[in-house]
C-alpha cells in the first residue's frame, strides 16, 4: 500500500490576461522603436517638401508689412530660412554674410531671408539685430515648434528652399563667406 | 488762536496728504531678490542646456532668462504667468514637472503596480504545488501519480537487477 498524493491543479494566466500582457509590451516597444528611431534622425535632409509653418515676426522686421508671414505667402520664391540665437557666438560670424547677401538679393523680390531666434529673449535678440544691422524677416521660434521640426541639432543653422517648396540643402554652422551663400541660392534661381 | 489751530491743521492734512503721495511710488515693488529670482528659476530648465535647471546653470543665456524672471517680477507678474510665459517662448519642457501632473504621475504609477502584480503572480506560479490531500489508494497503476509509477518501475528493474 502506497501513498499517493494528489497535487493541486495547475493555474496557468487566463488568456484575457495573457492577450492583455502582450498587447502592452508590443505597444511599449513600438514607442520605445518610434522614439529611438525619432531621435537618431538628423534634420530634414534635401528632397522633403516642407510643410506650411508660420512665424510671427519682430515689430520693425516685418514683411511685406506682415507682423507673421507664412510659407504659403513666400511659395514661388527662394526661401533662405536662418537659425540663430543671440548668445550663439558661431551665429555672429555669418551674420553680416547673411545681411549683404539679403541686400544683394531684396531688389530681385526672387529670394526671401528668414531669420528664426530659437530660445531667445526680445531684449538680447533685438540688440543682436541691431548690432549686425539686419534688416530681413526675424522672429521668435515660439514654443520652439519650427525648429521641431527642422530637428535642428543646433545653430546657426540654414535651410534652402527653392520655388516648389522642396529643401534644397542644408547648412551646419556658420557661413565662411558670402560666396558660399550664392553658391545655394544662384543655382535655384536659373 | 483760531489762525494757529488753523494753520495746525492745514499742516497736518498736508503732511497726510503727501504721505500718501510718497506712498504711491512703491507700487512698482522693490526689485526682486536673487532668492526670488531662484524660487522661479527652480523650477524651470535651461531651454538649450540638457537637464540643468535654470538656478545653476552658468551659461549668458541662462543668466539673461533669470534676469527676465527678475524683471517679470518687479513688474508684478506672478509666478503662474512667468512659467506660462516660458512655457509659451520655449516649450512645455522647460517645466520641471509635467503640466498635466494627475495622467504624468497615474499611468506609470499604474503601469508599475500592473507590472508587480504580474511579477508576483509569475513568482507564485514557479512554486511547487502544494501537498493539498493524500490517501490510501489501491493499486491500480493507472490510478497512481506520474511520480508513484516512475517510483514503481525503478523499484521494479532494481529488484530485477538483484
Amino acid at each position: 500500500m502506497t501513498e499517493s498524493t494528489i497535487s493541486a491543479p495547475r493555474r496557468g494566466v487566463p488568456i484575457w490576461a495573457q492577450i492583455i500582457i502582450w498587447l502592452f509590451l508590443v505597444g511599449l516597444l513600438a514607442i520605445v522603436a518610434a522614439g529611438l528611431s525619432r531621435a537618431q534622425q538628423g534634420t530634414v535632409q534635401p528632397g522633403q517638401v516642407i510643410d506650411n509653418f508660420t512665424l510671427p515676426l519682430y515689430s520693425g522686421y516685418e514683411l511685406d508689412g506682415k507682423s507673421e508671414i507664412s510659407m504659403e505667402d513666400m511659395r514661388g520664391k527662394v526661401i533662405v530660412i536662418n537659425f540663430w540665437a543671440s548668445w550663439c557666438k558661431p551665429c555672429e560670424q555669418e551674420a553680416a554674410e547673411l545681411q549683404t547677401a539679403w541686400k544683394q538679393y531684396q531688389p530681385t523680390g526672387q529670394v526671401v531671408f528668414l531669420g528664426v531666434d530659437y530660445v531667445d529673449t526680445d531684449p538680447e535678440a533685438r540688440v543682436y539685430l541691431k548690432k549686425f544691422g539686419i534688416t530681413y524677416a526675424n522672429g521668435p521660434d515660439l514654443a520652439t515648434r519650427i525648429s521641431q521640426y527642422f530637428r535642428i541639432k543646433g545653430v546657426p543653422e540654414t535651410y534652402f528652399i527653392d520655388q516648389s517648396g522642396v529643401l534644397q540643402y542644408v547648412q551646419i554652422g556658420p557661413f565662411s563667406s558670402i560666396d558660399q551663400i550664392r553658391a545655394q541660392i544662384d543655382p535655384l534661381l536659373k | 488762536m483760531r489762525s494757529s489751530r488753523f494753520t495746525f491743521y492745514i499742516l497736518l492734512l498736508s503732511l497726510v496728504l503727501a504721505g500718501l503721495w510718497t506712498g504711491s511710488a512703491y507700487a512698482q515693488g522693490p526689485t526682486p531678490t536673487d532668492n526670488e529670482v531662484n524660487r522661479i528659476a527652480r523650477q524651470l530648465y535651461c531651454p538649450v542646456c540638457e537637464s540643468t535647471p535654470l538656478d545653476v546653470c552658468p551659461t549668458e543665456a541662462c543668466r539673461q532668462w533669470r534676469d527676465l524672471i527678475r524683471t517679470m517680477l518687479a513688474e508684478g507678474k506672478s509666478e503662474g504667468e512667468i512659467k506660462q510665459y516660458f512655457v509659451e517662448q520655449y516649450g512645455v519642457r522647460v517645466l520641471n514637472e509635467p503640466p498635466n501632473r494627475l495622467v504624468s504621475y497615474l499611468v506609470p504609477t499604474v503601469v508599475i503596480l500592473f507590472g508587480a502584480f504580474m511579477l508576483f503572480r509569475g513568482f507564485q506560479m514557479w512554486i511547487k504545488p502544494s501537498m493539498t490531500e493524500s490517501r490510501l489508494e489501491d493499486t491500480k497503476p493507472e490510478a497512481k501519480p506520474f511520480q508513484d509509477l516512475y517510483i514503481a518501475k525503478l523499484e521494479e528493474e532494481l529488484k530485477k537487477r538483484k
